[in-house]
């Protein structure tokens, strides 16, 4: 007779759920009846090879894809996206933020822009056309849009793709700080470096089926799927020779 | 001679010729106000809404953007005049005519420019804002905020084409001495009759006009690339 919410060792509500969804362009699957939980908790990190399906699946959960078959669990309003080359609206760096909190129906006001700016260390470019920032001090600008929505879960896509070490670190910093903070990260990387830096569990596609789920250290060190294995001993071989 | 004498009538400010530029510029801003707003409206709508047709009004307005002014005029001045479906209203020769032609005949060239322009500003900001949960009129507001500088210049396009345009003004609004007269009316009546010197002057200063809202459009441009990127 006891409430399900009440009792205490029921496991958490999952933030975000996908059953059985699946995702065609034409004749083409692009994903394949994914089954998924996510619940609050460290940062989960998605990899897989090119073209394995995982900005698609991360459009699916936040929802600017519509799965062709199953279901996609998700409340749009507490997510937020920050895209592999985010778009800067063509004003200010204040007022690119101050625009994310007015389209969340928060405040735009400037105490709670600088808040944002501050967490992401770009307060002295605040009247600076966002447009003309350097690649990185944009994706910490979208950080700063993604975050004053204060979701429960961040996406990130590849979000240092094209950064140079100092940038990456600045953007790894925030997403770990955010982490820290209780926004659960979801984040697609192929730089293993970072997957291991930041990653508690990790999600493996390949040809758009999730074909492994496992906490970070085990997945690095003893992948159970074929596909990981390969994925990971030829990313080795390919930076190894990249190095040469 | 004529030339000088053109220069004489500029700089000695006469009052015939204030008249007539003032009356020019008058029915021009008006035209290219209400065809801004119409324009912009219709081009924001075809550029953010999907619906049966939608295709084939674009083809339209692409293609109303080349209306040939006589032919505005000659419409303009069928529903105006007295046994046309609007002659009660008691328009036509009016300077009200020359701007509902003007109106006519622009209200196609900013609606299928701005299209174009939002369209391309959507595409680039459409899953940006989705994520971000944007509200649709928010939207239409910060599209058109942020393409400010380009929908300027497409106004002053607008303003170009109609403050150029003479058919249709003739036509509709009668060309009457210190009532309809307007600047290229003016040139083709004055060139007929042979008064040279205010032809001339006019024609420098309808020239004059261009180069300023030029300059203008071109000065937005550079504005908008160094401030807004
Ligand atoms: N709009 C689309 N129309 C058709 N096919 C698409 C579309 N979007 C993605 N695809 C296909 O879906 C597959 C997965 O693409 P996706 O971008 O999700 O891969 P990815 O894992 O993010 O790759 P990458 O590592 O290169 O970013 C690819 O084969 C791609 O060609
Ligand atoms: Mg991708």
């Amino acid at each position: 007779m006891q409430d399900k919410r009440t009792d205490k060792n029921a496991a958490p509500q999952p933030l975000l759920r996908l059953c059985n969804a699946s995702l065609r362009y034409g004749v083409v699957d692009v994903l394949q009846d994914v089954c998924l939980e996510i619940s609050a908790g460290g940062p989960v990190i998605l990899m897989g090879p090119n073209g394995s399906g995982k900005t698609s699946l991360l459009k699916l959960m936040m929802g600017l894809a519509a799965p062709s078959s199953g279901d996609v669990d998700c409340a749009r309003s507490q997510v937020s996206f920050v895209f592999q080359k985010s778009v800067m609206l063509r004003r200010s760096v204040a007022a690119n933020v101050a625009f994310a909190l007015q389209a969340a129906g928060l405040p735009a006001n400037d105490k709670a822009v600088r808040a944002a700016l501050d967490r992401v260390g770009l307060s002295h470019l605040a009247q600076r056309p966002a447009r003309r920032l350097s690649g990185g001090e944009q994706q910490r600008l979208a950080l700063a849009r993604a975050l004053s929505r204060n979701p429960a879960i961040l996406f990130l896509d590849e979000p240092t793709a094209s950064l140079d070490p100092a940038q990456t670190k600045a953007v790894e910093d925030i997403v770990q700080a955010s982490a820290a903070m209780g926004v659960k990260i979801v984040m697609s990387t192929h730089d293993i470096g970072q997957a291991r830096r930041l990653g508690s569990e990790v999600l493996f596609l390949a040809h758009g089926r999730l074909v492994e789920r496992a906490p970070a250290a085990s997945f690095f060190n003893k992948p159970e799927s074929p596909e990981a294995q390969r994925f990971l001993a030829g990313e080795l071989v390919i930076s190894q020779e990249a190095l040469s | 001679m004529d030339e000088t004498s053109a220069f004489q009538l500029i700089l000695s400010g006469d009052p015939q010729l204030l008249a007539i530029v003032k009356l020019s510029l008058a029915v021009t801003l008006a035209a290219t106000l209400i065809a801004g707003v119409l324009g912009l409206s219709l081009g924001a709508c075809l550029a953010l809404t999907q619906f049966p047709g939608r295709q084939g009004l674009v083809i339209a307005l692409n293609a109303l953007m080349g209306l040939p002014p006589v032919v505005v005029g000659l419409l303009v001045f069928l529903a105006l005049s007295r046994s046309g479906p609007l002659g009660f209203l008691g328009l036509l020769f009016t300077p009200q005519a020359m701007i509902i032609a003007q109106t006519i005949l622009i209200t196609p060239i900013i609606a299928a420019l701005s299209r174009q322009v939002i369209e391309d500003f959507w595409a680039e900001y459409k899953d940006e804002f989705t994520a971000m949960d944007v509200p649709g009129a928010m939207r239409v507001r910060a599209l058109l905020w942020d393409a400010r500088f380009s929908l300027v210049t497409i106004l002053l396009a607008g303003f170009g084409r109609a403050a150029a345009e003479v058919g249709a003004v003739m036509i509709v609004g009668g060309n009457i001495e210190g009532f309809t007269r307007v600047m290229t009316t003016s040139i083709a009546l004055e060139t007929s009759k042979g008064d040279l010197p205010l032809a001339i002057s006019l024609g420098i200063i309808l020239i004059a006009i261009m180069f300023c809202v030029n300059a203008l459009a071109w000065g937005v441009r550079q504005w908008s690339v160094r401030h807004a990127g």
